[in-house]
């Protein structure tokens, strides 16, 4: 728990989630009129922003359990709020993602947007900051606070800047979102009193909180309530019918931060509070999240198929995609846990680039009806080589990095219960049946319209956008390592929180799955299996039969994997 | 020996209303000498004289002192209140300028109206006897009366004063009723004495008296709060009164008979709370539920504003019934929000409507915010700060006045009021659809903020956005002044 590097002396966390802020109050001082001068400044600053976070990967110390570059300043010390910030490697990747989709974001919009381009950029900027803070707040009043900060720039994104029925989408979005997470409000705040309960101190430290006894029926309650808010973000199936809507009405950038970032709140929000701080109701919910994840996955797919807009299908194919990572999440296990982690990375580059994709073919066509194109490799072939990488990595192919995440998660789903992988892994072959065949009909075949004829391929700035992405996609994808050794330590502390603060009531209650959910119950019968605290040693020997059966690419992320160490012991990490 | 003024008189307690009132009488007096086209010197005067006011309050922090045969009391609570309502009245002094030029009836009446109401709520938050609560619930009242008619020639305005005129009084009739009964019950309107007497220490209380008593005065109360269901004059007197007049209505008189709310449940009848919890548990879910709900429905902004604050007495009410002084300091402190960013939104309609004759209408707001970006920053702050969305003074406000209910046991409370909040995004947030995402349908008429109408919105933001961001100051003088009354 020791500060982290600064730098020109001001600690990276803050740095980075401030940054941006700054940036769009200078911005204020721009004239409106010199767009020109607007967008090169914008970009500027989240080319820093995106600087500045890098400290937080090269100087990470892997093996170190707990949080890194924490920074704990008293905000309302009458209320025992905090100014509380810190990192584990989840985090880190999560911002890290997040400041280069907002870069990349940026330079997208410089020829799509033309209207009231400073408040557009000024929107930008501020979204960033509450993305970055909600994924390194360890306060609960100062992480609610980034959560709702997102709420008014990306509303007013979508709303101002958007397709011809942004209004309604606009609205949707911010109802289904705020409904959700004021309740969880009422929850941060049980869980404050009953913390003051039950050590006499006024906090809303979640390193404190995770500390917090609760009896089995607040547990679920507040599972409840948290769940709640982040299925919506996720968003889980049912509550994901905003999302079609607010994607494919907002401008390119603003599906590309929704889809790259904002839903991975909601998983985040899963991984980092709902599950550790209420492990019991975890449990006890698994078996419907499952469900509701597996559902997601096909459903998510299935409406995919059928699309005719393109826009459209990628948004559906989130629902799809983000089941698999909350499947991962739920397996409870640590490849589940780990896979999943890494697949809210992916989907974020392989989504992000897709929306990407789709606007800079709308940006020329200004359609995105499927029906509208057909041989486009021809007229623009860089972007039919580009467009072709993000779809792979999209549907998992190997050596990308869309595999090496789905690939985790259904371990993970197989160590936990055989039907649900077995289930969930038709999704990955619906995703590639949806995406190359959208592919197939936009790219190739005869050029059966004449409008696109002579269309102009990638622009030297749209290669730019696609490129770093790219970079991305390929390096994980072929050395997954490198990212996947940040997870090691955070899904064996998620693990060892869960089980060591549920294990008392394990032994009382041998039934833990009880059949309370009867759907589900047969999902449940291997319940043990999802708690590898006991079972961890025999586990991992079939995690190795698996990976080396796995294709070649994946070799490095399976490494990382066998050494895992059982929960309980101390973290230890291989190089 | 007969004296004059009884012993325990201390004037110095009381200073800051002799200051009010006094300059009131000035006002009235001034008129006679100003000559035509002069008037509008009283503001000056009467700011100046709030300011004044303010200044000795602000002295008088951290005293406690009881006089008056114990029926004032000079406490943090009362100080804290005070502050309040002199700067609400200094900051609607400020809004009301260009109004009255429009309207040309700038008086020096109006601020001395102004100012005898702002000395019947202090009455009210100094009160210690429910003959001092009734006496300042009175002064205030008919200086709302008149001030809800004051656009004489508006059918609209005429038709609001005598609303409220009339309900007005029959709530001032069953509260002092009411007051009647407990005495009948109890002996006593010293609040003290009456907390004493139903705690039991003299003897049994005549139930029946005491509870229709106690039923008579939460009704009168809650008729000044404008709670569920005594609310129906609000949207029309609303709607009716001179905009400014509203913006008053709506700030000071509520948190004013807040302040009474307080002193009479908390220290009169706190050791009854058993028996009122839930009746004013339900008039909060009731005022939430229908404030929140009949504001979506409403296409005029006054009106709209009007069901939004019967929406946020709701919440207030919810840390009343939470009881404690973590109740009582979220009720303080959401009111102190509460007064802030209303007053906002009432000085940007006031603006609009001053310049541009439009602004009443939700649809004058279309295509605002790009025409005129500071307009349109700022309300966009006041309408995320009603609707609790950080980092605003409303969010901190119902983060506490929630927190409250969870810690007293009442989480189902906490539960309605923030599915009632989210229902209120809606309409806030319909607001920055229409100035953002909206053309507009006409050309604006070019908007200048005048002098004294931009210190009000600085006012108003500052005591929007400070407690929102850095809420310790705030709120530990919320916390001092509900300990006070404990104490």
């Amino acid at each position: 728990m020791t500060p982290g590097p600064t730098v020109m002396g001001i600690p990276v966390l803050s740095l980075v989630t401030f940054l941006p802020l700054v940036g769009a109050l200078f911005l204020l001082l721009i004239p409106a009129a010199k767009t020109g001068v607007i967008r090169g400044f914008t970009f500027l600053v989240t080319v820093l922003t995106f600087l500045a976070s890098l400290p937080l990967f090269t100087a990470f110390k892997f093996g170190q359990r707990g949080m890194q570059f924490v920074e704990k300043v008293p905000w309302v010390p009458n209320l025992g709020i905090e100014y509380h910030m810190g990192v584990d490697g989840v985090s880190v990747l999560l911002i890290l993602m997040t400041t280069l989709i907002t870069a990349v974001a940026v330079l997208s919009s410089f020829a799509a947007i033309t209207d009231r381009v400073k408040t557009y950029m000024a929107l930008l900027l501020v979204l960033e900051t509450g993305m970055v803070g909600v994924f390194a707040a360890l306060d609960l009043v100062l992480f609610y606070m980034f959560w709702e900060v997102v709420l008014i720039p990306m509303y007013l994104l979508i709303g101002v800047w958007g397709g011809p029925r942004r209004i309604y989408a606009a609205v949707k979005f911010i109802l289904y979102t705020v409904a959700g997470s004021l309740l969880m409000l009422v929850g941060i705040l049980y869980l404050y009193f009953a913390h003051h309960a039950a050590f006499g101190e006024y906090t809303f430290d979640l390193l404190k909180l995770y500390d917090t006894p609760l009896g089995r029926t607040p547990q679920l309650w507040l599972f409840a309530a948290f769940a709640l808010a982040f299925a919506i973000k996720v968003p889980m199936f049912p509550f994901h019918t905003w999302l079609p809507d607010a994607h494919v009405e907002a401008p390119t950038a603003g599906s590309v931060i929704l889809a790259g970032v904002l839903l991975k709140m909601g998983t985040y929000g899963f991984f980092r509070f709902a599950m550790p701080l209420f492990p019991e109701g975890a449990i006890a919910f698994a078996p419907l999240l499952i469900a509701l994840s597996v559902i997601g996955i096909i459903y998510g797919a299935l409406v995919a198929m059928v699309q005719s807009d393109v826009k459209k299908l990628v948004a559906y194919s989130s629902v799809s995609h983000l089941g698999f990572v909350m499947l991962g999440l739920f397996a409870l296990n640590a490849q589940g846990i780990q896979g999943s982690v890494l697949q809210m990375v992916n989907h974020g580059l392989s989504t992000g680039a897709l929306f990407l994709a789709v606007g800079i073919i709308y940006e020329r066509r200004h359609t995105r009806e499927i029906s509208e194109f057909g041989g486009i490799s021809e007229i623009m072939p860089w972007f039919a080589a580009v467009f072709l990488v993000v779809v792979l990595s999209s549907l998992g192919l190997p050596g990308l990095n869309g595999f090496i995440g789905e690939f985790l998660i259904l371990l993970g789903a197989f160590r936990m219960n055989t039907w649900v992988a077995g289930i969930s892994a038709t999704g990955v072959i619906l995703g590639a049946v949806y995406l190359l065949w959208m592919f197939q009909r936009v790219m190739f075949g005869p050029v059966t319209n004449e409008k696109n004829r002579g269309l102009p391929d990638l622009t030297r700035r749209e290669f730019w956008v696609m490129a770093p992405v790219i970079l991305f996609i390929v390096w994980i994808g072929v050395y997954p390592n490198t990212f996947l050794r940040f997870l090691d330590v955070p899904a064996t502390e998620l693990i060892e929180r869960m089980s060591s603060r549920t294990v008392a009531e394990r032994t009382a209650e041998p039934e833990m799955y009880g059949g309370d959910e009867p759907g589900d119950a047969q999902g449940m019968e291997e319940g043990d299996g999802t708690m590898p605290a006991d079972t961890a040693g025999t586990m991992l020997g079939r995690g190795m039969v698996e990976g080396e059966t796995g294709a070649q690419a994946d070799s490095a992320g399976v490494e990382t994997i066998a050494p895992n160490p059982p929960a309980g012991s101390p973290g230890r990490v291989t190089p | 020996m007969n004296l004059p003024i009884p012993i325990d008189a201390p004037l110095g307690m009381i200073e800051p209303l002799l200051i009010v009132c006094g300059v009131a009488i000035f006002l009235l007096m001034l008129d006679l000498v100003l000559p035509h086209g002069k008037k509008h010197v009283s503001g000056y005067v009467a700011f100046a004289g709030l300011l004044w006011a303010l200044w000795r309050t602000l002295a008088q922090w951290g005293m406690s002192e009881r006089g008056y045969a114990g029926m004032v009391a000079l406490d943090n609570l009362s100080t804290l209140f005070n502050v309040l309502f002199l700067s609400t009245t200094a900051v609607v002094v400020l809004m009301s300028r260009p109004f009255l030029e429009e309207e040309n009836v700038e008086q020096p009446e109006y601020y001395s109206l102004l100012l005898f109401a702002t000395s019947g709520m202090m009455m009210l938050a100094s009160g210690l006897d429910l003959i001092t609560l009734f006496l300042g619930i009175e002064v205030l009242s008919v200086s709302l009366y008149i001030l809800a008619g004051y656009r004489r020639n508006s059918d609209a305005s005429n038709e609001a004063a005598m609303k409220y005129f009339l309900l007005g009084a029959f709530a001032s009739g069953i509260l002092l009723y009411g007051i009647a009964l407990v005495y009948g019950a109890t002996g006593t309107t010293n609040l003290d004495r009456i907390g004493d007497a139903i705690a039991g220490t003299g003897g049994p209380v005549p139930e029946g008296l005491f509870y229709a008593g106690m039923a008579m005065i939460l009704v009168g109360l809650c008729f000044k709060v404008a709670a569920v269901p005594f609310h129906m004059w609000t949207p029309d007197v609303y709607q009716g009164a001179p905009t400014p007049v509203t913006a008053f209505f709506s700030a000071g008189p509520k948190a004013a008979a807040f302040a009474a709310f307080i002193r009479t449940f908390f220290i009169a009848f706190g050791p009854a709370q058993a028996e009122w919890d839930m009746v004013l548990s339900v008039i909060a879910v009731l005022t939430m539920v229908v404030g929140n709900v009949a504001a979506i429905a409403q296409t005029n902004v006054k009106r709209m504003l009007a069901y939004s604050s019967i929406a946020h007495s709701g919440y207030v009410l919810v840390g009343l019934v939470s009881g404690g002084v973590i109740g009582g300091t979220g009720a303080v402190f959401y009111l102190m929000a509460y007064v802030a960013m209303n007053l906002g939104a009432f000085a940007i309609v006031i603006l609009l409507e001053a310049k541009s004759g439009r602004g009443e209408e939700l649809k004058d707001y279309a295509g605002l915010g790009f025409k005129y970006p500071l307009i349109g920053i700022l309300l966009s702050i006041f309408m995320i700060s009603l609707s609790g969305i950080p980092p605003t003074a409303g969010f901190i406000g119902k983060l506490y006045l929630f927190g409250g209910a969870v810690q007293s046991g009442h989480v189902w409370l906490a539960v309605i009021g923030v599915l009632a909040s989210a229902t209120s995004v809606f309409y806030y947030l319909r607001l920055l659809v229409l100035m953002y995402m909206r053309e507009p349908q006409e050309s604006f008429p070019p908007v200048k903020i005048p002098l004294a109408l931009a210190l009000a919105l600085l006012v108003a933001s500052v005591g929007t956005l400070w407690p929102g961001l850095f809420p310790s100051t705030w709120f530990s003088a919320a916390q001092e002044s509900v300990r006070s009354l404990f104490s």
